[in-house]
């Protein structure tokens, strides 16, 4: 009851119900002026009418009383005078004595108007009682100080115009009424869409991620409002599947170590000889909770990347020197795995970037390199190379291993995404996505492509992260005079 | 050496007390900001380990109010914060070096020694010896039993570190730190090859080995018994 009553206040309070209603008053008052004029009208054109045949009788009576005298104007009147006709007479002699006529005698209204006007009468009913009537009368002058009044029973007419009046009153009355159930059921419409997008965004709150909003195709404002809000929907729901996505991947990645961990302290454990396997099984433990260690950190470091730009951790720095400086710290150890690595670097590539970060990003694609592309003993070669490229930067790493097939390239990027060749490698299957974090962090990007044969990896650094070269004095050019300092 | 562990976790600063204690160093505790600024205060210890969160008064503050008081006790931060720039704050607080937990207690002992032992001042010291290895800082010349021996520039800065911190262990991640001020995990274990070359040039054509590997922990440099 109380929510029904809810409802009905919530449906009267709404905006298109309140509109509604101003919009009937209007057309109301705009009725009411429109009928009465009407009435008015109709009324006035029908009395002239009976008024004009009145003046026409009066003057036929007229010429015949002057022509046939007193006696002959008292006979005619008295035959016209049938008690049910429409004509009303009423003849008096010049000493006011009824000589002729239905009427009993002369109106009180017309005793103040000589020009004639609108009187009331009373007819006796044969049944007992009057009926009362109104009608037109003129006085026509018939001389010898005699009186004739000629008159007309207007009721019909009157009828009429009532009729007409109630008419168009019923008749606004029904648009008014239409008026208002047309603004009750907008409003309810209005109403019910709404219900429905907060009751589907109620749900969508209490988890269910997967409702939309009914799209009813009409192309109106709401349903476009309808489709902003699934599109909406549609991106955070893509969003939480990624992350979702992740999750599983991060207690797969994270899960499967955690299990060896347990299993090799089981096994020792377990292991009969005791003392010396206690110890080899503790070593094992240790070695496995580091490269856990490892993920978490890389996972952590990755997740902070994300959220958004690092406070006061920006240097300036030559990133040739820096890419320079993180080959050779890999040089002795890819030798040693077989590799020529070679680095040509351009000079003078200033940039104002995270120094480690971007120092990690180099160093775990060449870490890669090292990793995947090792065909056979005999190794590769991997080339690191870092120059301008547009306004920006690029750093590149490639090898001449197996590569990547197009159609994992995309993957690889993603956490924890290891193809089925690499699964045995050591690693924490985080490298490449950090390495894109990095590049996001920077306002750039990572592209994979093919080296013919090998990955060609390319780290690029946005404009905005690369001090430009002095072109010039050029006047106002800030970041010209900056660099020059 | 007396080392003062400021940790708010009981397990934690335990097993560091009993650890330090084995490996030949008192330790004492504290548990909360407060009580830690006053017992650094006193100015007894080698070494502070400050936790960075810590109840009362955090480790930074700790720290900041030290400095600030003219207390120079070398700090090592313990902190379960990334590094990317917490690593940043924590260096400019006052702290002398970071460490992430989790952390390898070969690591932090390695450290806090590292730190204990730096009386002088590493920018006055011209010639550092060890045996019959010798740097000479302003010449840069290397000399083994008076023999020359030619090294790279980033090999003569890992033995420059090595010798500076002579008879000490020395990880992999201060290594990596200081000789080639990276502050990241480079995922293989290159360091090792680069301390491998070093070592084939100051100690294969010798007889007594003077760069030991010292197993799970890292390297030292030191004439006689690791």
């Amino acid at each position: 009851m109380t929510a029904l009553s809810e409802r009905i206040i919530k449906v009267f309070s709404t905006t298109a119900f309140r509109l509604t209603v101003a919009a009937v008053i209007a057309f109301v008052i705009a009725a009411a002026v429109l009928a009465g004029v009407l009435f008015r009208q109709t009324n006035s054109i029908l009395t002239e009418q009976v008024l004009a045949t009145l003046r026409a009788e009066a003057r036929v009576l007229r010429t015949d009383a002057l022509g046939g005298g007193i006696a002959t104007i008292a006979e005619k009147v008295a035959a016209l005078s049938r008690p049910d006709g429409p004509g009303l007479y009423y003849l008096t002699d010049s000493a006011g004595v009824k000589l002729a006529g239905n009427l009993n005698r002369l109106p009180p209204e017309l005793e103040a108007s000589p020009q004639g006007g609108v009187f009331s009468y009373n007819t006796a009913l044969s049944a007992g009682g009057s009926e009362r009537g109104l009608a037109v009368a003129v006085p026509v002058d018939i001389g010898g100080g005699n009186t004739l009044i000629i008159g007309r029973d207007i009721e019909a007419q009157r009828a009429f115009a009532d009729a007409m009046k109630r008419t168009f009153l019923t008749g606004f009355g029904l648009l008014s009424l239409l008026g208002l159930a047309g603004g009750l059921a907008v409003s309810r419409f209005t109403l019910n869409r709404l219900d429905t997008i907060t009751a589907t965004s109620r749900s969508i709150m209490d988890g269910d991620l997967s409702r939309r909003i009914p799209v009813q195709g009409g192309g109106g404002e709401l349903d476009a409002l309808a489709q902003n809000l699934n599109e909406m929907l549609d991106r955070i729901e893509g969003l939480m599947s990624g992350l979702r996505e992740v999750s599983d991947n991060i207690a797969h990645d994270l899960k499967t170590p955690l299990n060896r961990l347990r299993n090799s302290a089981e096994a020792a454990l377990r292991d009969p000889r005791g003392g010396e396997a206690y110890r080899e099984g503790l070593e094992r433990t240790i070695e496995k909770s580091d490269e856990l260690i490892k993920t978490f950190n890389a996972l952590l470091l990755i997740a902070r990347l994300e959220a958004g730009p690092l406070e006061d951790s920006l240097e300036r720095f030559d990133l040739g020197a820096l890419v320079e400086d993180v080959a050779e710290l890999y040089m002795p150890a890819a030798e040693e795995d077989g590799f020529e690595l070679t680095v040509e670097a351009a000079k003078g590539v200033e940039v104002m970037a995270n120094k480690q970060l971007i120092g990690q990003a180099i160093a775990n694609l060449i870490d890669n390199a090292i990793k995947y592309s090792r065909v056979s003993s005999a190794g590769g070669a991997i080339r690191v190379a870092a120059g301008r490229r547009g306004g920006g930067a690029v750093i590149s790493v490639a090898d001449t291993g197996p590569g990547i097939s197009a159609a994992d390239r995309e993957r690889v990027l993603k956490r924890f995404v290891r193809l089925e060749e690499s699964r045995t490698k050591p690693g924490t299957g985080l490298g490449l996505s950090l390495v894109a974090a990095v590049a996001r962090l920077h306002h750039g990007e990572i592209r994979l492509e093919d080296n013919h044969p090998g990955l060609k990896v390319d780290l690029i650094l946005s404009e905005r992260v690369v001090i430009q070269p002095l072109k010039g004095q050029l006047p106002g050019d800030e970041r010209a005079l900056l660099a020059a300092k | 050496m007396r080392v003062l562990v400021i940790e708010d976790d009981r397990e934690t600063a335990q097993f560091l007390q009993k650890s330090l204690k084995e490996s030949g160093h008192t330790a004492d505790l504290a548990g909360d900001g407060e009580t830690g600024l006053g017992l650094a205060g006193e100015g007894t210890y080698d070494v502070l380990i400050v936790d960075r969160m810590l109840p009362r008064l955090d480790g930074l503050s700790v720290i900041k109010t030290l400095r600030t008081n003219g207390n120079r006790t070398p700090v090592l931060i313990l902190s379960a914060l990334g590094e990317v720039d917490d690593r940043v704050k924590g260096l400019r607080a006052g702290g002398d070096d970071y460490l992430t937990k989790p952390y390898a207690y070969s690591e932090l002992l390695a450290r806090v020694e590292a730190l204990g032992r730096r009386t002088v001042p590493e920018e006055q010291q011209t010639r550092y010896s060890v045996g019959d290895l010798v740097l000479d800082r302003l010449s840069h010349r290397v000399t083994r039993g008076g023999e020359h021996i030619l090294l790279q520039p980033r090999e003569y800065r890992l033995l420059e570190y090595l010798m500076q911190h002579a008879g000490q262990v020395v990880t992999r991640t201060m290594l990596l730190e200081h000789v080639w001020d990276y502050h990241f995990d480079p995922q293989t274990n290159v360091i090792d090859v680069h301390v491998s070359r070093l070592r084939s040039k100051i100690d294969k054509s010798f007889d007594k080995p003077l760069l030991h590997t010292v197993r799970g922990a890292g390297y030292t440099l030191r004439d006689g018994p690791v």
